[in-house]
């Protein structure tokens, strides 16, 4: 093995949150910074070709190589798992940017409540009404705390919205459920399209507070605090499973790569798939000495440094950690170790489509343009009455509809579903149709958990991630109520017809639903609890952090990355004002 | 071929017209469906060409409704794609053990690639295109079930929908059946109007659109 010289810090993976720490460290200090991306490079003004649904939303050209490696799953501890051997639930990304390259750009925050889940659920409802295995935790922070880095996301980002709640005072027209924010949205909301202006009417028309989806897709020209502009969304409708063309919705390749290119400190280099974390690990504790990794050539490296960041999504962030054998890895039968538990993935299902008898123009929008209501998110509704706890939004997007994807779906009364009956409704249909989507939270149980598969392996022979996985009654409860909503809501849409999600059975690895998969090295105020501390640092290991939706102690309803890219820049902070003067243990 | 002259063809062509591609330039065949046609094919044989444009034109007819699998060229479609990339399951984590029996929640758990699932497929299909539309339909309705089905199926929308660089929606004729544009780099003007009213702009393909030819993925590795 080629040993490489030292350097100050390795970051490994280059999406969201490695490219923030690599700018952030690159920009407010001398250190020598090399991240290392196992994909390949991408450009700020790559995806000027990529407007091909079939190759990217079908094909999934921007995606990990299943071929390479995945993860396997089974529904319980006495199953053996199956891998999933092409993406369908979720969509990891890969290269330059990640999975922050190919997303929609929805940019919520979660509640304040979310931060303190455990105790504020008991404080309300009592312990005896959890449900009985459940395995959720406050996160160690507090949503006060967070705040500050939340606005410093929505600044460099430049997120198109409206606020509800200013400092604590409520505006009409923004969520007003939300927490308190300090400023206003960057930018003005974005466009409405004609299918989210429906729902917008009718959900105010029934009681609830409709309010313009916050979004990275930005509704006009913006320059953020590092001076990088972005143009406006032209509402192309290829945002999902794409990059932008023109650069308008934020991305690393377009937000943090130009400022990294800038800095002589900050090294990138790809192809380089790192397998091990280096460490030396005693009683008291232990020190990470660097990363091993295989470069593009083939050839095996050590690279030695003194602060390794993992920054490589949920899975490959929980799988370092155990192939690596760093920490204990969780055990659901005496509860033991940390390593790996509390897996969590966002509820979200299209909670009811509805077919309409005027066209909707649907191709038009933006990954986050549209509409939503927070009224039955969180604990905004009294739970003493019905049969699950928490709660999850309801959304009317815009996103563009291509027509791979999205031809051939009928009403119920259709049974056909080939030849010139179904041909002569699907044509009818297709720019008629749209869904109403329910993102909802997903507690923590002690049987969701993700392990070393011990059958199937990777393209180098380690041992697959293995997740054990399924829905509870507090999800199956909550998806039933959730979609009796989005009913109503549709026909007073005016829809002629209305499907109902049918409910949520085993966990299906082949519907398609969020890349937002949570947990494994969890957050938390304790090791024994937690992998990781509310700095994102390893318990055990000083010079060790870990960031990203893998901290997450539970899934909310909102989508994670303003939360993950919020976390990191606290940590930057964190580290830059304390821990490179003192390294050592920041909590 | 012009969008006019495409109209009046398809109108006179139900069951009638081949629609080839040589060398990624689209261009038109009119023959009867029985006659043999050299078609530069990469995957498949000239009978089981002839076999997936009829079984692809009965899942996506050519109708009153308007034309179907036959004039977007969704055979062409097929066969590039099985030649390419997935139809070797270059992306597929192929590692063994296979469990060919696996509930459907986990998704396609079996070892034959879209290539093999095919040629079985084809086996079952012998002279399907010398069949009437009522005889061919009874035979589909006997493999609805399979997963050779189900991915012929899948492939005749892609088809249908593609951008033209693939092989099929040749003239983009299927975009102009739902009203979809294709690539098109701005809709600021027009996202947050024609409430209620069909909003039509004529569609562009990716290459009208980028100036020059794109290489799609299943000519890759």
């Amino acid at each position: 093995m080629k040993t490489l010289p030292s350097t100050d810090a390795v970051i490994v993976g280059g999406g969201w949150t490695g490219l923030l720490m690599a700018k952030e460290l690159g920009s407010r200090t001398a250190l020598s910074v090399v991240v290392l991306e196992r994909g390949g490079p991408r450009k700020t003004d790559d995806y000027g070709e990529d407007m091909d649904e079939l190759d990217y939303a079908i094909r999934l050209r921007m995606m990990q190589d299943a071929s390479r490696e995945t993860v396997t799953l089974r529904h319980t501890p006495s199953q053996h798992a199956l891998p999933l051997r092409q993406h369908g639930a979720f969509l990891p990304g890969s290269g330059i940017g990640g999975a922050g390259e190919h997303w929609n750009g929805e940019f919520p925050r979660m509640l304040p409540d979310c931060f303190e889940l455990l105790s504020r659920s008991i404080e309300r409802y009592g312990s005896k009404r959890l449900p009985e295995d459940h395995a959720i935790q406050d996160w160690g922070i507090t949503y006060d705390e967070l705040e500050p880095h939340y606005t410093r996301t929505d600044l460099l980002l430049g997120i198109s919205g409206k606020a509800g709640n200013i400092r604590g005072k409520q505006i009409e027209g923004g969520n007003v459920f939300e927490g308190w924010r300090s400023a206003e949205y960057p930018t003005p909301p974005t466009k409405i399209p004609y299918f989210s202006a429906l729902f917008r009417d009718a959900a105010k028309a029934l009681g609830y507070h409709p309010y313009p989806i916050p979004a990275a897709t930005t509704s006009q020209a913006y320059t953020n605090p590092d001076g990088v502009v972005r143009a406006a969304c032209m509402y192309c409708g290829f945002c999902e499973r794409f990059g932008c063309m023109i650069g308008a919705k934020a991305q690393p390749t377009n937000t943090l790569l130009p400022v990294i290119q800038k800095r002589k400190n900050v090294s990138i280099r790809t192809g380089a798939w790192v397998r091990r974390i280096v460490h030396d690990t005693s009683q008291s504790g232990g020190r990470a000495r660097g990363v091993s990794y295989v470069d593009a050539s083939g050839e095996e490296v050590f690279q030695p440094a003194e602060l390794v960041f993992l920054a490589s999504w949920t899975l490959n962030n929980t799988r370092l950690l155990l192939l690596s054998q760093v920490g204990e890895p969780y055990n659901p039968a005496s509860g033991k170790g940390t390593l790996g538990r509390n897996l969590t993935h966002q509820v979200h299902f299209p909670a009811a489509t509805a077919f309409f008898d005027e066209p909707l123009n649907r191709f038009m929008g933006s990954g986050a343009s549209g509409v939503c209501i927070g009224d039955l998110d969180g604990d905004l509704f009294d739970h003493r009455r019905i049969p699950f706890l928490r709660g999850g939004i309801l959304l009317a997007l815009s996103l563009g509809f291509r027509p791979i994807g999205n031809f051939g779906v009928v009403p119920q009364a259709v049974k056909a579903k080939w030849g010139s009956e179904w041909k002569k409704a699907a044509l009818h249909y297709y720019d008629r149709t749209g869904s109403i989507v329910f993102h909802g939270e997903h507690l923590a149980y002690r049987g969701n958990y993700m392990d070393l598969d011990p059958v199937y392996k990777d393209h180098f022979g380690d041992p697959l991630l293995r997740f054990t996985l399924d829905w509870r009654e507090n999800e199956l409860r909550m998806a039933e109520f959730a979609t009796a909503k989005a009913v109503e809501i549709a026909r007073e849409m005016g829809a002629n017809e209305v499907t109902p999600f049918p409910g949520l059975r085993g966990y299906d690895a082949t519907r398609s639903q969020s890349t937002h998969i949570q947990g494994g090295t969890i957050m938390g105020s304790s090791l024994d609890c937690s992998v990781v501390n509310p700095y994102l640092q390893h318990w055990q290991i000083s010079n060790l952090f870990v960031l990203g939706g893998s901290a997450f102690p539970q899934n909310s309803s909102a989508n994670p990355t303003p939360t993950i890219l919020a976390l990191t820049y606290r940590t930057a902070d964190a580290i830059v004002n304390r821990y490179l003067k003192s390294p050592a243990a920041l909590a | 071929m012009r969008r006019r002259e495409f109209l009046t063809l398809s109108a006179a062509s139900i069951g009638g017209v081949l629609i080839c591609s040589l060398d990624r330039e689209v261009f038109r065949l009119s023959a009867q469906a029985n006659q043999s046609i050299r078609i530069p094919l990469r995957f498949f044989s000239q009978a089981e060409a002839l076999i997936i444009a009829a079984a692809s034109s009965r899942i996506f007819p050519s109708d009153e409704t308007g034309p179907g699998a036959r004039e977007a060229g969704v055979a062409v479609y097929i066969d590039r794609q099985l030649a390419g990339p997935w139809g070797r399951d270059r992306y597929r984590y192929t590692r063994v053990p296979f469990e060919e029996n696996a509930p459907a929640e986990f998704g396609y758990q079996g070892k034959a690639t879209p290539q093999q699932i095919y040629r079985q497929g084809l086996k079952d299909l012998k002279g399907f295109d010398r069949l009437g539309p009522r005889e061919q339909d009874q035979k589909l309705k006997q493999i609805e079930t399979t997963l050779f089905f189900s991915l012929l199926r899948q492939n005749t929308i892609e088809g249908m929908f593609c951008d033209p660089m693939h092989g099929g929606n040749i003239d983009m004729v299927g975009w102009q059946l739902i009203g979809f544009p294709g690539p098109r780099m701005s809709n600021y003007d027009d996202v947050d109007k024609h409430f209620g009213q069909a909003f039509r702009p004529k569609p562009t393909s990716l290459r009208d659109v980028t100036g020059h030819k794109v290489r799609p993925s299943e000519e890759l590795e």
